[in-house]
């Protein structure tokens, strides 16, 4: 009688887990429909052709150490693409190989192609500062240069590239109402880039990147290191530039991947390289992961 | 959190939004005390909330240390306070030993350029007769360093751009050691070298210099030709004197220059020069500036090399093709081999200039540069 | 649909570096240095600049045009102007070195014809500077050198030693004046160091020149870096250990007499060491406060000494061939001396990051 008793307490327990992992599940499979269901079918025929971004066998080493294993994805014009996975795990090391930023680091080595456009970004004989205007990036702590002004700061891509522009005013306005920040600083375009909050600085880096006019911005985790409300400003500001630019963020908050984009890939690392598990449409991995060890992520038992 | 319905039944709302379950109660007197003073905390009595919001006192935390420690802090900051001690004492020994000449001569002893001593019917030396004037000396002094920090800056700052942004490691390692080791050289090589082996090459270039560019008038030669032992040649050997200082402190700078304002950089789609000129240079600036006053600093004081290479002639001369001129040190280092004792008294005088300036040089140059240090964002 | 990623083998996968300079890369640089003699000569042969400057002038510009100009056509006007500036950083890195290599290499070729057994085993009193190169020595320059020096170490790594401390342990209230000071006090020039001495101690008290003066004036000269590197040291060491320390209930002296210094120890010796170098060759104080002497004169509280310094210093003065040689030889003994040390503070310096 009590191991029935105590069975059936189990059974309970069990099933309210279950509950309450459907309801997490749930909740974070309702906010990816919801969104779905705003942004409608708008997002898929963005007019450009065949796939901006693609990886293919990606590698990464640092050193001896393979941090990075046989990751192949798609990134489709007008998308938003959430890389979300355990600490450590790869995905900004991924989000580095996108924009030939990974070799920075000493000891750095790669395999596989990276084709933007078609064409191999690491191919011998490529301009990499080329490929660095067509692929911006976002990083985590808000880099704005503190030497310059607001307006020097969102113009400062053109200055380092060398960019010509006919008409820099417009492209400040519309670069800074694009990041959501033009009318927060458009009375004080001349006073200095330290000045502002955390959620605006990283605005105004999101202002800076795309006054290059970029066809893909990669997003290194940018609110880790802000408050809720400018997270919620930020995660607002991706929304309107997905129209425009093809988007990659990682991210290690599971709702702020729910929220903003239309694909996620799962990213694991089992002590040797960091994998991409599975991706696909963000709604389905949330409520019908494949992979069992991305339905265990999704749901907190680890991470 | 936030208004709307209180979760608990009977619970209380703090000023903060926060809300309290009934059962919660402060537990420090200071909590009760502030709680009570916002009237939040029922348990608390009216006559509690009358006695006011004494704080207790911050109590002052001492100690008696052992004589030993007392000793060892005492016999510290005597060592500590010694060079203090010792630049006040060059100060005044300087000083009361030049006083007399300052006095003589007056203004004349920073205007005039003839060095000669008068000995009075006492056979003492009339300070007042003589003529003792540094202008010549202290201009020299100023072209020298100047010369020498024009050829020697930018050379060193573009080293050290190559060491901390283009190297390979094994290369710079190499290099680091040799411009290091370079630092610890004595001046007294830097004159022997000079005088072998870089006048000769000097005195070549200021021949070509004065052929193609003698419509400006410092490069003119108004008497000779002597091309040897010139200022330009001074200022070249205090240029190599100085780029290794420079080298390593603008290397230790740019080292330090914030990564992600760099990677900023490099992912806005700018060249490595353009990452230089935007963020390198504006951050390592005034660090630069620093460095470059402690080498001006070096080379207006440099003697013996200053010495064997220049030619000493108590006139000034701006034209540095000449072989003519003087720096403040090696000029006390010639008189001092026929100067009588009371003569060196007026090169004390000289060497009491030479110490402020320096001090006054050194000093702005090391204020510049902990403040480029220390208020880094 | 979600994809799930195959699992694979990766060992087949070899890592590759692609933004590397490729051969072909190396072999454009290549061709370009030697496009740029090639123009050198050229130039040269048609135009009336000539001279090893010319050459060099014209090496050095016709690179920077070729690299900016193969890089702009290349790339665009960015690379051009990226690739201009990185051949003339590298230009600066060579300028820096080429005096270095220069007097290393005239040290040797000008001073080694002066060595002889002779030099460490006789004085000058029966040879003159100008006479032949085989006789006498300098032994007695060398002990006056080491004697000086250790006179000038005992008085000013105590001193050196004690500032740190205070600096870092104590840090009381004295310590922005104090650091300031320091720094200070490395700017002081030799010669001023020297007439310090001569009005201080020379002129009012002894009326003499001796070693021990010299000393003095080149302690003043050593304490800054003594006391500089000894700081940078000290601080080095981890507040832990001094907290251990006192926690144990040790008295302040204690935990820094028995912990700190101790860890600190390969560091300090290298800042006397720095120090050491710092002060060997200087010149100045000693022609003011020791004068020379052609034998050897182990008291330094009485009698003028000869040392390094004066002994090349006099070679010099004195104006012949011979007498120069003697200065070269002098210097390059001197040089080694220098290079010992340095080498000696770096790998105390290493021994210590090792640890």
């Amino acid at each position: 009688m009590t191991d029935e008793a105590n069975n059936d307490i189990t059974n309970e327990n069990n099933g309210e887990e279950k509950a309450m992992e459907t309801k997490n599940n749930s909740s974070l499979a309702s906010v990816s429909a919801a969104r779905a269901a705003k942004v409608g079918e708008s997002r898929v025929g963005t007019g450009a052709i065949g796939v901006g971004l693609e990886a293919r066998g990606v590698h990464a080493w640092f050193g001896q150490k393979h941090a990075l294993a046989n990751v192949s994805m798609d990134f489709w014009p007008g998308t938003v693409t959430a890389l979300i996975g355990p600490s450590g795990c790869g995905k900004s090391t991924f989000l580095r190989t996108l924009n030939r930023m990974h070799e920075f680091i000493p000891g750095a080595a790669m395999a596989g192609e990276v084709l933007l456009n078609g064409d191999d970004i690491y191919a011998p004989g490529t301009d990499v500062t080329k490929i660095r205007l067509k692929v911006g990036m976002v990083f985590q702590k808000p880099n704005p240069f503190p030497s310059m002004t607001i307006e020097e700061n969102v113009l400062a891509g053109l200055k380092l590239a060398q960019l010509k522009v006919e008409n820099k005013n417009e492209l400040l306005e519309e670069c800074l109402t694009r990041a959501g920040l033009w009318n927060e600083v458009k009375d004080r375009l001349k006073s200095h880039g330290g000045a502002l909050s955390g959620g605006q600085q990283q605005r105004l880096c999101i202002a800076r990147s795309l006054a290059v006019r970029p066809q893909v911005l990669l997003m290194d985790e940018p609110c880790s290191a802000l408050d809720p409300g400018s997270t919620l400003k930020i995660e607002e500001t991706i929304g309107h530039l997905a129209d425009s630019v093809t988007i990659i963020i990682v991210t290690h908050n599971m709702q702020q991947a729910a929220r903003v984009s239309d694909n996620t890939a799962f990213f694991l690392s089992d002590g040797g390289p960091g994998q991409m598990i599975e991706s696909g449409p963000t709604n389905e991995i949330f409520s019908r992961p494949k992979d069992e060890r991305t339905e265990n992520y999704v749901t907190g038992r680890f991470g | 959190m936030g208004k709307g319905r209180a979760f608990f039944e009977g619970s209380r709302r703090l000023a903060c939004g926060a809300e309290l379950h009934p059962s919660f109660t402060f537990r420090s007197p200071i909590a009760r005390i502030l709680a009570a003073n916002k009237g939040e905390d029922p348990q608390v009595s009216s006559s509690t909330l009358q006695s006011k919001i004494a704080l207790p006192e911050k109590r002052e935390i001492t100690t008696t240390p052992r004589l030993s420690d007392r000793i060892f802090r005492g016999v510290v900051t005597g060592g500590g306070l010694s060079s203090l001690v010792i630049l006040g004492l060059i100060l005044i020994f300087l000083a009361y030993e030049g006083y007399n000449t300052l006095k003589a001569q007056g203004i004349h002893f920073f205007t005039g350029s003839k060095w000669a001593a008068t000995t009075g019917a006492n056979g003492h030396v009339d300070f007042k007769a003589s003529h003792f004037g540094i202008a010549a000396m202290l201009i020299g002094t100023l072209i020298c360093a100047t010369i020498a920090v024009l050829i020697g800056v930018p050379i060193a700052v573009s080293a050290s751009i190559f060491l901390t942004f283009y190297a390979p490691q094994a290369v710079k390692k190499l290099a680091v050691t040799v411009i290091d080791l370079m630092a610890a050289f004595p001046s007294i090589l830097f004159g022997l070298w000079g005088y072998f082996v870089l006048d000769p090459i000097g005195v070549y270039w200021a021949k070509l210099i004065h052929k193609y560019f003698n419509w400006i008038p410092i490069f003119q030669m108004p008497a000779g030709p002597y091309f040897d032992r010139s200022p330009l040649i001074a200022g070249l050997i205090l240029a190599v004197m100085i780029i290794p200082i420079v080298t390593s402190i603008s290397r230790e700078i740019f080292a330090q220059t914030p990564l992600d304002r760099i990677q900023a950089a490099y992912a806005l789609g700018g060249t490595k020069w353009a990452m230089i000129k935007n963020v390198a240079f504006p951050y390592a600036r005034s660090g630069v500036v620093g460095g470059t006053m402690l080498a001006l600093g070096r080379a207006m004081g440099e003697t013996v090399a200053v010495y064997t290479v220049l030619n000493i002639v108590y006139q000034i001369n701006w034209h540095i093709l000449l072989g003519a001129g003087g720096n403040v040190a090696s000029m006390i280092l010639l008189q001092f081999g026929d100067a009588s004792q009371e003569e060196v008294k007026a090169l004390m005088a000289a060497g009491l200039v030479l110490f402020a300036m320096t001090l006054i040089v050194n000093s702005i140059a090391n204020l510049i540069v902990n403040r480029s240090v220390k208020g880094r964002s | 649909m979600t994809t799930v990623a195959p699992v694979k083998n990766f060992d087949d996968v070899k890592p590759q570096t692609p933004w590397s300079a490729s051969m072909r890369d190396r072999q454009m640089t290549l061709g370009l240095v030697i496009a740029a003699v090639v123009t050198s000569f050229v130039i040269v042969g048609i135009t009336p600049m000539k001279g090893k400057l010319a050459y060099f002038v014209i090496f050095f510009a016709a690179l920077l045009a070729l690299d900016y100009t193969y890089s702009r056509l290349k790339f665009g006007k960015a690379a051009g102007v990226d690739s201009f500036f990185k051949t003339l950083f590298t230009v600066a890195i060579c300028i820096t070195v080429l005096p270095i290599v220069s007097i290393l290499w005239s040290v040797w070729q000008r001073g080694h014809k002066g060595l002889h057994w002779t030099l460490f085993t006789q004085n000058m009193k029966q040879a003159d500077f100008t006479g032949p190169v085989g006789q006498g020595g300098l032994i007695h320059a060398i002990i006056g050198t080491l004697i000086i020096i250790a006179i000038a170490v005992v008085i000013s790594v105590p001193i050196g030693i004690l500032t740190a401390i205070y600096l870092t342990e104590i840090r009381g209230r004295f310590s922005r004046p104090i650091a300031f000071l320091v720094q200070a006090m490395s700017g002081v020039p030799s010669i001023v160091a020297g007439l310090f001495i001569l009005a201080a101690i020379v002129y009012p008290l002894t009326r003499h020149f001796n070693g021990f003066e010299g000393s003095i004036a080149l302690a003043i000269l050593m304490i800054p870096t003594v006391a500089r590197t000894s700081e940078e040291v000290l601080r080095l060491i981890p507040e832990d250990l001094r907290e251990a320390g006192l926690a144990l209930g040790g008295t302040q002296w204690r935990s820094v007499a028995l912990i700190v210094i101790p860890a600190a120890r390969s560091g300090l010796f290298t800042a006397i060491i720095l120090g050491v170098a710092r002060i060997i060759g200087e010149t100045a104080p000693i022609v003011l406060l020791t004068g020379g002497a052609n034998v050897m004169n182990i008291n330094p509280f009485s009698g003028t000494m000869e040392s390094l310094p004066l002994y090349i210093w006099t070679g010099l003065l004195a104006g012949t061939p011979e007498s120069f040689t003697r200065a070269w030889a002098g210097i390059l003994i001197l040089l080694a001396l220098v290079i010992i040390l340095f080498t000696g503070a770096r790998y105390l310096g290493s021994k210590k990051a090792a640890n």
